[in-house]
């Protein structure tokens, strides 16, 4: 390219087109240094160096060129990158601008774009007709995994996804307005103009990087006396420097929600050579509108005839904008083939520009308007119904074969080197139906339009059917001051508009053609370019049982590429409708999604990654665990301290050793994120009696109890140590993880069922720190620090609690235990943990005690057979199945989980019941949730009657110990059940569930 | 993202400020260890999952914290009212006024 004169590239017209000839822009395709122009997409700059093929089709691996110059393509997708971490697959070469130093690639071909292997596919059709992948890969079932499957994932989707993180970043704004605009057409500028100059705060966005909308190639609309495109830039200038209106380029909005709740994704850099760090790659806009109004224009469709795919073929209005806009001419010899006047003026701007136009191919009896006349004037050969048969060229289209509609035979070829299409235009109605509005088929335009609003918005413009350019202006201005009045805006005044449309005297572009030209048997038609399906296709959909388009939909994938099927779907519909006889409102649409066009993920995740992803809760003693080397686990959100090893220690010495030392000594545990709540008031008592299913009106102040919360179906939901403070308030303990919905559960029965209690909640967990000191040397551990309370066993026996002083701070002090030892739960209000964590923990070194963390603290805990809510129950367990019926209430009137638990189902002696397992082998230890059989040699499927729950390596045992849910478990006791693993049967024996310590001695010291 | 009104803070917020607490105006029984089976079922188990407008409760649990009442149609899932828990079911707004709102749903 560099012998040309002319920098942006060979098909560059002088004096054509918007960009600027001295700002030129270097960039590669698939390696090849190329030259375009700043304001270039990576489309025009291609066409510009004489380039049109641009990629592979999808499942045939048909040569393609750009079909469109907007949002809705399906062919030219390509890998854009700007660095190895910055690569991005599916880039719409239509969007994309260039910039220096971009790189793009072809995607979907080896080894290389123009002599690709899997072409083969295309010779190969007739096996890959519709529904090819249900019908094929069937059968064997085996072949599933070793063959199917790796070959189609293999052959399957477009590009490659990045390997790299991404380093960009994404942000994430709100906004309110009065009225949002989508779409800066002539329709979206008139209505955001008529509405800022009433006083309502307005936003308007278009996807392009500069409002105008189809002024882009429709040069025949004049404004205020200059050309439509100035007005635009000029009217979008004037806008953006108004107080109460944000003016948003390159932004679409992609999904309209519920109450008029609006996504929009802005590309702040895409478009950049050099972007600075500072800025974001992408912004997602949250806007919640008074009004919103969309004028989101139409979309061309293009005519469905075999061969129509060619690198060269491409909709008229694309031909359009890349000479009127660009100022690049898609050809020498371009042709037309068209079933709607705007094509028309497609050919007359190109010939204007010096192209010239063998033939318009109309495909209906004769265009609207005097354009027959007009083309004939020109010289230009119309062949009115006439059909194109077939289309030649294999990289690029050459030649055209043209026949009368209806007609068969080879037909006249006529030589070309590009040919525009146009079968009408289908107004976008993405964001209305997004809406829920409903559409209306409008039979007489052949379109659906927007019918019945379901949110508060207005259509206006093309997508609303409006095509006349003096009442398009009309219907904006009137939904701009209409939205503004809506909104409260005082003001009045009506901006200057005035339409002078000079263009030739063009009939209406709502006539048009849905459907596939005449019954083509042979060639393919396509319909749905990026996923290669034909009008054939369809068709055999049809004959093949699928009679609902959503049927068709699926089994053709027709309109299920990443274009979504913006230029396929009222095809589609249309060859279904006629092929099922009957008419197409009656087949029914499509349901419109968002996105209207993909999203990135960074820009719907924004700042929630890394670190930012999910909040990471610490306890006040976490800086002092971490200086002891504890390793941490994650519970929920919270970081626990799991173990402490000591040098070359591993993870099951370290634990053997913690839970040897507290049964020995002493140790102390980071208890802070047990969930704890205030209960206060006169009534606290007689609303625990209805939370828990323990009697709480004896209990002393001073004393504590162990308490288990039921939903009404009867199974336990959470449980925890109580301790009563003083006759109005109670201090209540809840699992690490049951916090958050054990206080929504009391919550709701305060507030709805139970309001004439005078009770007050109060979540207290992030207040207290707490530190356990367990095992035998714990009271001597902690007794010089304790002010004003009496720990003797006379004075503060096990299940009591005291208020007082430790290390000079207030506490609460817990007399209770987890591992079956004497501890005490010291509580300290959460700025303090951690001192009197140091002063506690210096002593307790000294005496040879540890620090132990969760997992030795679940081993501890198993060993007297505590449960955990959660682990050892899962939802369907009864205080009685957990052999805790003791902590039933006999005589209480009403708790919650009364009436469930009288359920029959619930009373059944063969329920699933908590025992204990010992391993026959005391050496095995056996694997949580591994499911347990009585008859080891029943065949599969054998009847497993229960699963283990807990199981560990028990140090102090000198065996292994599990505790299992069984059937009938309590009237097994010494039996022996067996459980299958992949390669042996392990026999066990079942027992109670105290493995240490029966009598529970150790608790009293 | 709904926007729900909360009766006792009097302003329209964010959904994700609330949480989502099931079928409304269901009774439960001051004599709960007397119910029936039946009763039981039909009390804890049975719920109506109509297509239109539906009482429920939501409970603005990132805001004032308090258990409250709405109707809604889960076809559009616009809210016709809310109101504060205890207060008796209203009745349905007739369809002129829910017209009405549907006019005003963007405030």
């Amino acid at each position: 390219m560099s012998g040309n004169a002319y920098q942006g590239g060979a098909n560059r017209l002088p004096g054509k087109g918007r960009l600027t000839p001295a700002k030129t822009v270097r960039f590669s395709f698939d390696g090849r240094i190329l030259t375009g122009l700043e304001g270039d997409t990576l489309a025009s700059a291609l066409i510009a160096n004489g380039i049109h093929l641009m990629g592979r089709s999808f499942k045939y691996h048909r040569p393609r060129g750009v079909l469109s110059a907007g949002a809705e393509e399906p062919n030219a997708l390509m890998q854009v990158s700007r660095d190895s971490a910055r690569y991005q697959p599916n880039v719409r070469a239509s969007v994309q601008e260039i910039f220096d130093g971009l790189r793009a690639s072809s995607q979907n071909r080896y080894p290389s774009l123009a002599c690709d292997v899997g072409a083969v596919n295309d010779a190969l059709s007739p096996l890959f007709s519709a529904g090819f992948y249900y019908k094929t890969f069937m059968w064997p079932r085996t072949a599933w995994n070793k063959l199917y499957e790796p070959v189609i994932r293999r052959a399957a989707g477009l590009g490659e996804s990045p390997k790299e993180a991404d380093p960009d970043h994404y942000a994430q704004r709100y906004a309110h307005c009065d009225v949002l605009v989508v779409g800066g057409g002539l329709a979206g500028l008139s209505a955001a103009l008529a509405a800022a100059e009433s006083g309502a705060s307005v936003i308007i966005c278009d996807e392009q990087p500069e409002m105008g909308g189809a002024l882009h190639f429709d040069t025949s609309i004049a404004v205020n006396g200059e050309t439509g495109f100035d007005w635009a830039q000029k009217t979008a200038a004037r806008l953006a420097f108004m107080d109460n209106v944000r003016v948003l380029t390159r932004t679409t909005a992609f999904g309209y929600y519920a109450q008029n709740f609006v996504g929009l994704t802005e590309r702040v850099t895409d478009h950049l050579a050099l972007p600075s760090p500072d800025q974001p790659r992408e912004r997602l806009w949250q806007v919640r509108a008074k009004r919103v109004v969309l004028a989101t224009g139409a979309i061309e469709r293009h005519m469905v005839f075999p061969g129509n795919d060619r690198p060269g073929i491409m909709l008229a209005s694309a031909a359009r904008i890349f000479l009127n806009h660009y100022g690049v001419a898609i050809g020498a010899k371009v042709a037309v083939y068209t079933a709607c006047d705007s094509a028309y003026e497609a050919a007359f701007d190109l010939q204007d520009a010096g192209v010239r136009i063998p033939v318009i191919v109309e495909a209906r009896d004769r265009p609207g308007g005097t354009l027959l006349e007009e083309a004939r004037t020109r010289g230009i050969e119309v062949l009115t119904r006439h059909a194109i048969a077939s289309t030649k060229g294999r990289l690029r289209v050459s030649s055209i074969a043209v026949v009368p509609a209806g007609a068969s035979g080879k037909g006249r070829d006529i030589e070309v080197d590009a040919l525009i299409i146009s079968a009408g235009w289908t107004p976008s109605v993405h964001l209305f139906s997004q809406s829920r509005g409903k559409v209306a088929w409008d039979a007489e335009s052949g379109r659906f339009l927007p019918g019945v609003n379901a949110q508060d918005c207005v259509s206006i413009g093309a997508c609303a059917g409006t095509d006349d350019p003096v009442a398009l202006v009309e219907q904006a201005v009137e939904a701009g001051l209409d939205a503004a009045n809506g909104a409260g805006s005082e003001m009045s005044g009506r901006p200057v508009i005035d339409i002078d449309h000079e263009g030739s005297d063009a009939g209406s572009w709502s006539a048009g053609l849905v459907g596939a030209v005449g019954a083509p048997e042979s060639g393919k038609a396509f319909v749905d370019f990026q996923n290669d399906v034909t009008a054939k296709d369809i068709r055999l959909a049809v004959r093949e049982g699928m009679h609902s388009i959503e049927h068709v939909k699926r089994f053709t994938t027709n309109g299920m590429a990443t274009d979504q099927g913006k230029t396929s779907n009222m095809h589609g519909l249309a060859i279904a409708a006629e092929t099922l006889g009957k008419p197409i409102p009656q087949v029914g649409l499509t349901t419109f999604r968002a996105p209207y066009t993909p999203v990135t993920f960074g820009t719907i995740v924004g700042q929630s990654r890394g670190v930012l992803f999910d909040p990471a809760r610490k306890t006040p003693l976490h800086a002092c665990l971490e200086t002891n080397g504890a390793v941490f686990e994650d519970v929920g959100q919270w970081k626990r301290a799991w173990y402490f090893p000591r040098a070359g220690e591993t993870m099951h010495a370290a634990v053997s050793r913690e839970c040897r030392t507290v049964r020995e000594v002493a140790g102390l545990f980071d208890a802070s994120t047990l969930g704890k709540i205030e209960v206060v008031g006169p009534d606290a008592a007689a609303f625990l009696n209805l939370l828990y299913t323990n009697a709480w009106d004896k209990l002393e102040p001073g004393r504590c109890k162990y308490g288990i919360m039921l939903r009404e179906d009867g199974f336990i939901y959470d449980d925890g140590v109580v301790g009563r403070l003083a006759a109005d308030r109670f201090h209540v303990t809840t699992t690490t993880g049951g916090a958050p919905r054990v206080l929504h559960h009391m919550e709701d029965y305060l507030q709805t069922e139970f309001p004439h209690l005078d009770v007050w909640l109060t979540s207290i967990t992030e207040q207290w720190a707490v530190i356990a000191v367990q095992g035998p040397q714990a009271r001597d551990i902690i007794a010089p620090f304790v002010d004003g309370i009496d720990i003797s066993d006379d004075a503060m026996p096990h299940m009591s609690v005291r208020e007082g002083k430790i290390c000079g701070v207030p506490t609460r002090l817990f007399r209770m235990s987890f591992t079956g030892e004497r501890g005490f739960e010291i509580n300290v209000p959460a700025d303090y943990g951690q001192s009197v964590f140091e002063a506690l923990w210096e002593r307790a070194e000294a005496m040879d005690a540890c620090l132990y963390g969760t997992e030795a603290m679940h081993v501890l805990r198993a060993e007297k057979g505590y449960i955990i809510v959660g682990q050892d129950t899962d939802g369907t367990v009864t205080p009685d199945d957990a052999g805790l019926s003791w902590a039933v209430a006999k005589k209480k009137p009403d708790f919650v989980g009364i009436a469930g638990l009288k359920r029959a189902d619930l009373q059944r002696p063969d329920r699933k019941q908590l025992v204990g397992l010992k391993t026959k082998d005391p050496t095995l230890v056996l694997e949580e949730g591994a499911q347990i059989v009585a008859d080891p040699n029943e065949k599969i499927p054998m009847t497993m009657i229960g699963h283990v729950t807990s199981s560990y390596w028990s140090e102090n045992c000198g065996r292994s110990i599990a505790m299992a849910v069984v059937a009938g478990g309590r009237s097994r006791m010494g039996e022996t059940l067996y459980v299958p693993m992949p390669d042996r049967t392990i026999e066990v024996e079942v027992t109670d569930t105290v493995f240490f310590d029966k009598q529970g001695e150790r608790l009293n010291g | 993202m709904l926007l729900i009104r909360c009766p006792y803070c009097d302003e329209s917020r964010p959904e994700i400020e609330f949480r989502h607490a099931g079928e409304a105006h269901i009774v439960r029984s001051d004599k709960m260890a007397d119910l029936t089976p039946d009763e039981f079922e039909r009390y804890f188990f049975l719920r109506d999952n109509r297509k239109g407008d539906v009482y429920e409760r939501w409970r603005h649990i990132h805001g004032c914290g308090r258990f409250l009442n709405a109707v809604r149609n889960t076809v559009t899932d616009r809210f016709l009212m809310t109101y504060k828990a205890g207060e008796p079911r209203p009745a349905l707004p007739d369809p002129q006024a829910q017209a009405a709102a549907t006019e005003g749903n963007g405030q």
